[in-house]
This record gives structure tokens, sequence and C-alpha cells, in this order.
């Protein structure tokens, strides 16, 4: 299959980037989104140009290293990762914009290439459960109900790419944050620092410059790893609760 | 010179108890004073970094993702192995340990296999802890499903993405220390060397893989936690950043590299569709509960697997492992599946490939429950195929997937070379010839949690005051030394791209070097390798400059050394004269086409040490004393 790709080309955060464009020829169909790049960055290695710098690295769509806008979309068309999408779902001959995510949070470092690391800082807030190694007791002394457990599971699925806050018209980081924060608040092992945890990672994406939700929901749309939008409304909730509970000096 | 294994002294049930008793304490004020340097941030980096943090030690961890989260061990699906006994089958830690002992095919050290068992246990509890989101029943205890190699039902799970799950508890660990400042984190930071002082190792030396800058760092003691170099056969399960540089620079720097012939072949993987292709996806083995392994009888058959038959199917796992069935080990299971091919039974485009059929399992439990269990794999596998493994049959053919060669460690999970330690798929210690199903999350996490906070004492007793500044002329000259080999990287000014001879190299290892492994096979790829390196080295094309994100230049450095690497992987294959788990020589088999162990030879392990560029690296043997089980014959029939 041959295809037109249009594709955004910066050297770097400080200078000005531009789409070019670039033919991808001979492409089996049987071909990944990531493996068509793969075919083209030899094509332009070969004829001693600059191939286009994108991260990848499991290519089966849980690592979230792929950070791409396919035609708009960020992790391109259908469920899944950019790495998860196959040539065989474009037409012949289309043109295929690609362009790295954009969010204020985000800035780029080259071509495809962003910075998430403020999602890590986010994390680092509140992020975790604070828990010694070795001093755990037996796995099966607290009961989870599956129900619970199962729910835990859906919002712990996030893989961390940033689809979420470069769909967002706001730049909203609040599928990532809710999701963690329903994760861990959720499961009882999570409890004793539900509160801290919601007020602290809810700041931490304040400060690193994320809006906020305004219930567009293109977050959910895009997810790669199916987390769904009631995780905001989870948030909302946990932080209104540890707001007032700080606001009325209660105990943690 | 003679390898020390250092075993504790003691009956193996006794034998970590009584090291824990009698190991060299640090005192907290004291730990303080420590550096430690972690090289890597999946389970055994992660958790490495985060407990010895905990402990008051400070941490410089490096990774080469952007975030500690996209370590591989992200990918694992399937679970974690723990002798909790829950199901109240008959398990213990003793079953944990022979099994991995006979799963290994006899080829690994009992005393820490026997460790590993023992914090097995510890391992979930942890986990649970931190908020690992493990299966429960309706009643809120922790579900467990079998896996391969074993007849209990011991492997906790999170859907199909324990190793996810299991990753991000430690990531979340790692993250709360980077928060309080006890662990300085080094993203996109690859490490191109260590650096020895005093003959001890002492720093590393890395580039920003966003700037290019290349920088020192010094610490006390220096972690590897930097996964398997599955990506020596280019197309494996493994992420494309995974690789062998870490630990090749090592070797080159005085660590023996320890039976580099040991990787394994995973059964269920999606089978290859063309030479674009970058990676092979595996379908977790725990499908193998439910999914029936067959291929046609007759040689050559086309028809659809709907069309053919129940008695013109042979399901040949069931049929040669009547007692394991479609749960027999990985390295069994695929070669038998190559064997079939080679017979002209496989299906699917090119030949390559056996059916892994749900039919039955879905007739008896239904579609639901099905995709309860393994509803994202089904997914993935309809949207890399295009075919619904609920209509029909999946395909599936043997990949690489893991490595159970790697540094050689004692008991301390320390190399030869003082003050590097090893943890994870980058040593070679816990699963001899072959791993089982859902034992690597288990060693990463053993090793990272509970194995090294406990042994590194054992070093570090040996060295306060002795951490040198990166202004030491060690440093100077590593340092150089690496601007050196990126510079002639850069200037080499070849035509051809790096992923070109990356493939190539693959092919050689793929078909000399995989699955079965012949003298004269292995001769040849060694010859065909040594070619390959010297055009590498003339032709290949490296543009762009080292000031910048250069993933060509990153690429090339990475597969420069996989070239020399793959030589040694042969070399140790060539001579290990026996068959042994994944390592299959076709001149040591059975009657019936089993492999042929020969223990008054080769019970031992293979440890080569570099002597220089250009010498044969030499042959160190560590025997594998075995006092607790007896040397058996595997039969899984």
């Amino acid at each position: 299959m041959n295809f037109h790709l249009r594709i955004w080309r910066q050297a770097s955060g400080s200078r000005e980037g531009r789409f070019e464009e670039i033919s991808a020829r001979d492409i089996p169909a049987e071909a990944s989104f990531l493996e068509m790049l793969d075919i083209v960055n030899n094509r332009l290695t070969t004829e001693r140009k600059d191939p286009v710098a994108f991260e990848s690295d499991c290519r089966e769509g849980i690592c979230g290293t792929c950070s791409m806008v396919i035609n708009g979309v960020p992790q391109g068309p259908g469920r899944g990762a950019a790495c998860q999408v196959y040539m065989r779902s474009f037409a012949e001959g289309e043109t295929i914009t690609v362009e790295p995510f954009r969010a204020k949070a985000f800035p780029i470092h080259k071509d495809l290439v962003v910075n998430r690391t403020a999602y890590d800082r986010i994390q680092r807030a509140g992020g975790f459960i604070t828990e010694h190694t070795g001093g755990a007791p037996d796995a099966s002394a607290i009961l989870v109900p599956k129900a619970v457990a199962d729910k835990a599971m859906d919002a712990a699925a996030c893989i961390g790419c940033g689809a979420c806050a470069a769909a967002c018209p706001n730049s909203s980081a609040m599928l990532f944050v809710g999701a963690k924060v329903t994760h861990l608040n959720l499961l009882p092992q999570g409890k004793p620092e539900a509160k801290k945890r919601a007020r602290a990672m809810v700041r931490a994406m304040d400060a690193e410059g994320f809006g906020n939700c305004s219930n567009y929901y293109a977050c959910e749309a895009v997810c790669p790893a199916g987390v769904k939008a009631d995780v905001i409304s989870m948030l909302n909730r946990e932080y209104v609760r540890a707001e007032v509970s700080e606001a009325v000096g209660a105990i943690d | 010179m003679i390898l020390d294994a250092k075993i504790p002294e003691g009956p193996l049930e006794q034998k970590w108890t009584s090291f824990k008793n009698n190991t060299k304490l640090i005192n907290p004020a004291n730990k303080r004073k420590f550096k430690v340097i972690v090289v890597g941030s999946g389970l055994a980096g992660s958790s490495a970094a985060a407990t010895l943090a905990e402990l008051g030690y400070q941490v410089e961890c490096f990774c080469f993702h952007d975030s500690p989260r996209r370590a591989h061990s992200i990918a694992a699906q399937g679970g974690i192995n723990a002798a909790k006994n829950y199901q109240n089958d008959g398990d213990s830690v003793w079953r944990l340990f022979y099994d991995t002992i006979k799963g290994g095919d006899f080829r690994a050290r009992e005393a820490n296999v026997y460790r590993l068992a023992e914090v097995s246990a510890n391992i979930i509890d942890q986990c649970v802890s931190q908020g690992v989101p493990f299966a429960r029943e309706y009643g809120g205890e922790l579900a467990n499903r079998s896996f391969g190699g074993a007849q209990v039902s011991r492997t906790f799970y999170a859907r199909g993405q324990t190793g996810q799950q299991l990753l991000l508890g430690a990531y979340s660990s790692l993250s709360r220390e980077i928060g309080l400042g006890r662990v300085t984190m080094h993203e996109h930071a690859e490490m191109l060397d260590l650096v020895l002082v005093d003959g001890h190792a002492k720093g590393i030396v890395t580039r920003n893989l966003i700037t290019g800058e290349i920088t020192s760092h010094a610490a006390d003691t220096v972690l590897l936690c930097t996964g398997g170099y599955g990506n020596v056969f280019y197309l494996s399960t493994n992420a494309r950043g995974c690789n062998v540089t870490a630990t090749w620079r090592a070797y080159k720097r005085g660590a023996a590299f320890a039976n580099p012939c040991y990787t394994q072949i995973h059964p269920t993987c999606i089978p290859v569709s063309g030479d674009y292709q970058s990676k092979l996806t595996l379908m977790s083995e725990s499908l193998r509960n439910d999914g029936r392994v067959w291929v046609p009888r007759k040689a050559g058959d086309n028809r659809p697997p709907q069309d053919i038959p129940e008695e013109e199917r042979d399901y040949f796992l069931e049929r040669k492992y009547p007692s394991y069935g479609n749960l027999a080990p990985r390295d069994i299971s695929s070669r038998s599946a190559k064997e079939a091919c080679d017979e002209g039974r496989g299906v699917g485009p090119g030949g390559r490939g056996v059916y892994l059929d749900f039919s039955d399992a879905i007739k008896r439990l239904g579609a639901k429950v099905i995709e309860e269990r393994y509803g994202n794999l089904f997914e993935m596998y309809g949207n890399i195929t295009g075919e619904s493994a609920y209509e029909r049959p999946m395909r599936i053919y043997p990949a690489v997937h893991y490595t159970m060669g790697g540094l050689w460690v004692d008991y301390n999970l320390m190399s030869t070379i003082p003050g590097l330690h090893v943890l994870g798929e980058a040593n070679f210690s816990d699963h001899g010839a072959n791993r089982l199903g859902a034992s690597a999350l288990m060693q990463g996490l053993a090793d990272g949690y509970f194995v090294i906070p406990n042994t590194l004492g054992e070093y570090l007793s040996t060295q306060f005051g002795k951490r040198p500044s990166t202004d030491h002329p060690e440093f100077r000259k590593t340092e150089q030394e690496v601007r050196d080999r990126v510079n002639r990287l850069l200037s080499i000014n070849g035509t051809v791209p790096v992923d070109e001879f990356h493939r190539q190299l693959g092919l050689i290892m793929w078909n000399k070097c995989g699955m079965a492994r012949d003298e004269k096979g292995l001769k040849e790829a060694i010859s065909e390798i040594r070619a390959l390196r010297e055009r590498f080295w003339k032709e290949v094309c490296v543009p762009g400059n080292g000031e910048d994100i250069n993933q060509s230049l990153e690429r090339a450095g990475r597969v420069a050394d996989f070239l020399e690497f793959g030589e040694l992987m042969c070399v140790d294959a060539l001579t290990r004269e026996e068959s042994c788990g994944g390592h299959f020589r076709t001149e040591h088999q059975t009657a019936d086409g089993e492999a042929l162990r020969h223990d008054d030879k080769y019970a031992s392990v293979f440890a080569w040490m570099f002597k220089g560029e250009g010498n044969d690296p030499e042959l160190v043997r560590e025997e594998l004393k075995y006092e607790a089980v007896h040397l058996a014959t595997r039969s899984y029939k």
C-alpha cells in the first residue's frame, strides 16, 4: 500500500515546527502503523535524511511509551495505543496526518517526542500506598469483594500515556489522576491515605499546568486502556471530601 | 579463576534463615553514608531502589525510558507464582522449589531456588499491601490459576496484565521515595559503561538520550537490573528497547557471563507474518489452561480448521504428555510445535503455526467466562491478525521470550566484579536451562524486595569511606572511551540502516542458535556473525550527531553489542555438548526426541570471562552440587 504522510517535524522544543510531506511506499497491509514509520525511517536514513523521531517500546499497547496524534486522534483510530493501529485500517493512497501530543504540560522534545514527566511528578505527590517492605500482613488477611477489586483493576489499567490530556480541550489530566485515585482509594489498603492522596495529586496536577474537566469526555473516547470517565466523578468526590475535611480541621 | 558461590552452610531449608542471622548489618546512621546506583527500573530495579531507599541508603536510579513505569516488566501478562497454598491443593515451599529446579532441567543452583520459593509468599503480601488489584473470588479471597510445569494452582494474576500491575506497585513505591527525595531518578539515561576503581564497581557512565550529554556517576556499589538479551534474535516478544549493553559492558570489564545459550522460546506467540515486522506478540501461557493445541494429522492438510474432523486432528501435547497435556513446560511445548511444523503439518501462511483451540472450553464454560478470563488477549489477537479466536482457533508459533542466562552472581547476587550486583533477568541464577511460567515476576521482585536488602551489607560493610569522586582518573578515562565509541559510530558514514544488521543477526541466531542447535550450524553462525560485525563497522549508516535525540545512534550502540554478544552465545551453545531445557542440541536426544542431558560432564554453570578483544573468552565452571534433590530425567508424560 502507499500513503501520503503529513508529519510534524520539529528539531527541538525551542525551534519552530512544521508539517512535512513524506510518502510511504510499498507498505504491507499487515504492518502496524509504527512498522510503517520504521520503513519510512529506514528509507530516509539511506537517503541521508533525518529520520522522524518517535517513541515506542513494547509495541503491544501496554507500556504507554507511544505518544502521537494520528488524523487528529491521540493514539490513533480504534481502541489501543498507536502501536496497535494497523495499516489495513487505512485506504490506499490516504493522506495521514501525524503530530505530537499537544498540551502545555507536555513540551515537545523533537518531532513526535514529548516530555511527559509531569505525570510522574503527580504520581510522586500521592499516587502510592505507604507500605514498608517486609511489614505486610498476610495477603488474605483483608478480604476484598470481587466487585471492588474489579473496579480498582479497571482504573489501574491506565498506561500513563497522556492521551487523555492530549485529547482534552482543556488539557486536563483528570482521567489519569482519577484513575489512580479510584484504584487506590477503593481498596481497603488505600483508605488510610485516601484524603491526603486526592488532595496532593490534584494540587500537583494544577501545579503542572493541566486544566480542569468540563465534561467533554474526549479522554474516555481516546483512552487506549479503556478507562471510563466515572473515575473523574470519583476523583471529584474524593477531592471535595478531602478539602472539606482539611478546611474544618478534621483528622485525615 | 575459581567461582565461589558463597552458599551458606547447613541444610537447604535453613540456609536463608541462617544467612540472615549471621550476615553483617549496617546501622541506620551508616546506611545514609552509602550511595547505591540502580540501573533499570523494571520489577527488580524499582523494587530494589524503593526498598533500599526506605532502608536509608542514598539511591540513584537510571532508566532509558521517559518514565520508570515503562520498563518491559510491564508487558508480562499471565501471573506470578507463590507457595501460598491458598487452594489447599498440596502446594508448599518445597514443591515450588522442586518444580522450579525440575522445570530448569536441573541446571540451577539449589540454594538460590529454595530461597526464591521461600520469599515468594512475602511478595504476594507485599504487593497486596501496595494496592496491586489481584483477581479475587466472590468471597473476597485471592484467586489462582495454573501454569505450565506445575500440578497445583499457585499463580496469582491481575487479568492478563499482571506484570503491569506488579510494576506499577513497585513504581508507586519508587515514586514515593523519589517524592521524599530519597531516590534521585534519572530518566532517558542509558548506561554505556561501568567504571571500576581498584577493581571494584564504583560507578557508571551514561548518555542522556534527549541532550546527548555523557556523564559519570559514582557510588559505593552498582546494581544492574537491566533485563535480558532476547533481542539478539531481533524478533522476540521483548520491547524494542531491550538490550544487552549494560551487562555486556560489565562483561567486558570483568564480570563473568553465565550460560548465555539458555534462551526461552515461548510456545504461544502470534506467528511471523513478514520481514517488515518489528516484534512478535506473546499470547499468555495462561491461555493453555483452557485452549487445546493441535495440528492436522496429515501433512499438507489445508482445510479450514472447522472442516477437519476430530479424528483427523492431532492434539500433540495431550498425546505426548498425557499427565501435563497442554500445560507441558515451555521448552517442550515449543519444540513439539516446531516438530509438527517441520513435518509439514503446520497451519496458516508459510506453515509455521499450530492451532490453539478454545471451542471445547467455550462449550464447557460459555463464551462469557472465556471473555472474562482472556478477553484482552482475544482482543489483542483479533487486532493483530484480523481473526476472532471465539470463532476459529488461534494460530500460534514459538518466539523468543526470555533469557535464563545472564551475569554470574553468587548467593549475595554479586558478580565476579566486587561491588557489582545483578538482579532479575539480568542475572543467571534461578531458572537453570528453562524458566517456568509466572516465575520471572517472582524472581525480579524477590531479588529487589527481599534478597538484595539483606545481602548488600556483606559487601558494603567492607567499603566505608571508599567511594571515589567522579574526578577520579578512571571515570575520566571510561567517559572518554564512551565518547570515542559514540563518535566512531557517527563517523562510519555507511549506507545500511542499523535495523538491517539487526535483522540479519536475528536470522542467524534464530536459524542456528534457536530452538534446535547443532555443531555445524553453530560454527557457521560464529563465522557469519564475525563477518556481519565487520560489515557493520564499515557500512552502517548513523545519521545526525550525538548532541540531541538520535534514535539511530541509540540502536547502533545496542546492535554493536548484540553483534559481539551473539558470538558468545553460539560459543556457549557449542561448548555445552548436551541438551537441557531451552538448549536443544540435535546430536543429544533420546530415542523419542526428548532432551538428553549429560550430568556427569555438564551439571555445571558455564561462566565466560572476557580476555581482551580478538581473544577467545575463558570458560570457568561452577559445579552444581545437588544435596537435596536427586537428578532425574525430566518427564511430563
